[in-house]
């Protein structure tokens, strides 16, 4: 396999939007072209993470009709869909194809366009993601799964409830403080302040989440411009490298066995780092998917930057955020930047290479600028799991 | 060389509607695989265990722990005349987790009530809308009396 680099990164605002989903990626598109220096006719494929387009729009097929949109001619389009993690799996797939020489330089990102929707039909087209025929009857949300994780979790780890709540608390609170000094964030210039109690008196959604331990709904898009590695510098100087990704599947909850430790997230991290050859201790910045708070939590300690059961204290001692061990979601994470889901792993990705180019927003930048970075993205109750490592240099 | 395929073998010896009905009938139906006698539920083409190939239909006793719960206070479109309401995960006695509702009393649900010893005690059935494939069921269990 070749080497594959991203040479060129483009990003909507997160929030509400009134363009079309289709819009919004040829918004990110062309911006990481422009970013890239290239001409649309250089790209040979479309992969386009996309979750719910029919529901949103009524759009099946959105990747025909984007490559359309951008004028780039019969060339293949491909919607990836992964629930949340649709995006990621559409950068691993261009990756790999780019690696294997079938293609020299693709377009790869995601769109959603979820608000339109409204909370209750968001709600229950988000749950689709979970297992219909056993977890729909029984009125699972999404919120719901992450709640029993939380008391599967407090229960693992001998940890009153009331004390687990105030540590996933300082998830939120970190992730709010990013996404306030992020321009392209959903909550730019809010909730930058938020305390703890703000965060456990707030609505309860699904006991023992409140509002602020959930990500909200969200339009947006990112996308990305990859090519071989051996030519990345004809058009950048700063490319950053893909330099191992890993993808796993989870099945249904009943079959999952301990919701703190999904298969499929510790089988895909472990794929990552072998295939990039790196240990968590080499990471210098993660961007993990903290759709809920506990999920930060419980990402951490599958991808091994944490032993199982000590990431909660550790966040709430601060060694997720700067000069900690591992800084975690200096974008906003998908609690304070807002999760598109089509687009959040392109987003992902895109926040990382902001990082090592030193471009992250102040505040939320780095220094010295990241070597190695890693991004982790989950689909569904743990059933689609992807993660992307990236570096300034080549193995 | 491969062997050939039976043109009328069935290859799902349990399927959900069956699993569904057995609910509705007040039975938790599964499968008992006959390669490592473990038992398969809710129903798979291939034991959840080993994979293996050659299953039968067993009754599980409906007994079981309360793995975890959540109380849902936001729900998805089409269950607002349930909230509030407590989706669950049972660990049963014959080994696999079932995912059902926990019938209790939402504002006395706490933690403490993880490890409890649950037991089937009825049906729950969704109505179902454009996008379920039709109505839905799923066993509803209650606290075994002895630590309710």
């Amino acid at each position: 396999m070749r080497d594959v680099a991203i040479i060129g990164i483009g990003h909507t605002k997160f929030g509400r939007a009134a363009k079309t989903s289709i819009e919004l990626f040829s918004e990110a598109a062309l911006q990481a072209i422009d970013d890239a220096g290239v001409e649309l006719k250089d790209i040979e494929a479309l992969f386009q993470g996309a979750a719910l387009p029919g529901f949103e729009e009524g759009q099946v097929m959105p990747a025909g009709f984007s490559a359309a949109d951008l004028n780039l001619g019969p060339i293949p389009a491909t919607r990836f869909e992964g629930a949340c993690a649709s995006a990621s799996v559409a950068i691993r797939d261009a990756a790999l194809w780019v690696g294997a020489g079938e293609y020299d330089m693709v377009l790869a990102g995601g769109t959603e366009k979820a608000v339109i929707m409204g909370v209750p039909f968001a709600t229950r087209t988000f749950a689709m993601a979970c297992h219909a025929p056993t977890e729909g009857p029984a009125g699972l949300t999404f919120p719901g799964v992450f709640a029993m994780a939380a008391r599967l979790y407090a229960r693992n780890y001998d940890l009153p409830l009331d004390a687990l709540r105030e540590k996933m608390a300082c998830v939120s609170v970190k992730n709010h403080q990013h996404g306030a000094l992020n321009p392209l964030a959903q909550f730019y210039n809010k909730l930058g302040d938020l305390k703890v109690e703000d965060v456990v008196k707030s609505k309860m959604v699904a006991d023992p989440l409140t509002l602020l331990d959930c990500c909200p709904f969200s339009d947006g898009a990112s996308a990305l411009v990859l090519c071989a590695a051996e030519d990345a510098r004809k058009y950048t100087d700063e490319p950053v490298y893909i330099l191992g990704t890993g993808q796993g599947s989870g099945g249904p909850l009943s079959k999952m066995g301990d919701l703190t430790k999904p298969a499929s997230r510790i089988s895909s991290a472990k794929a990552a780092f072998e295939r990039a050859g790196l240990s968590p201790k080499d990471i210098d910045i993660v961007e993990v998917h903290d759709c809920f708070t506990i999920a930060e939590i419980i990402a951490l300690e599958c991808m091994g930057f944490f032993e199982w059961g000590e990431a909660a204290d550790a966040t709430a001692e601060g060694q997720t955020e700067f000069g900690g061990k591992i800084p975690v979601n200096m974008s906003g994470g998908l609690i304070g930047k807002g999760h598109p889901i089509g687009a959040t792993g392109a987003s992902q990705v895109y926040w990382i290479v902001k990082q090592m180019r030193g471009e992250a927003p102040k505040g939320n930048q780095i220094n010295p600028v990241p070597e190695y970075g890693m991004t982790d993205t989950l689909g569904g109750d743990f059933g689609t799991l992807c993660h992307i490592i990236l570096g300034r240099t080549k193995k | 060389m491969g062997k050939g395929i039976e043109m009328d073998k069935e290859y799902l010896v349990l399927t959900y509607a069956d699993y569904e009905g057995g609910i509705r009938d007040g039975k938790l139906l599964g499968l008992r695989c006959a390669a490592c006698n473990k038992i398969t539920c809710h129903p798979m083409p291939v034991c959840q265990w080993c994979g293996g190939r050659t299953l039968e239909i067993t009754e599980l006793s409906g007994e079981g722990e309360l793995v975890t719960f959540t109380v849902i206070r936001i729900p998805s479109e089409g269950f607002e005349d349930d909230v509030p309401y407590i989706p669950c995960l049972v660990r049963t006695k014959e080994g696999p987790c079932v995912v059902g509702r926990l019938d209790y009393d939402t504002e006395r649900a706490t933690q403490e009530l993880l490890g409890k010893q649950v037991k089937l005690s009825g049906a729950y059935t969704y109505k179902g809308d454009k996008f379920s494939g039709g109505p839905r069921t799923c066993p509803v269990f209650s606290l075994e009396l002895s630590n309710d």
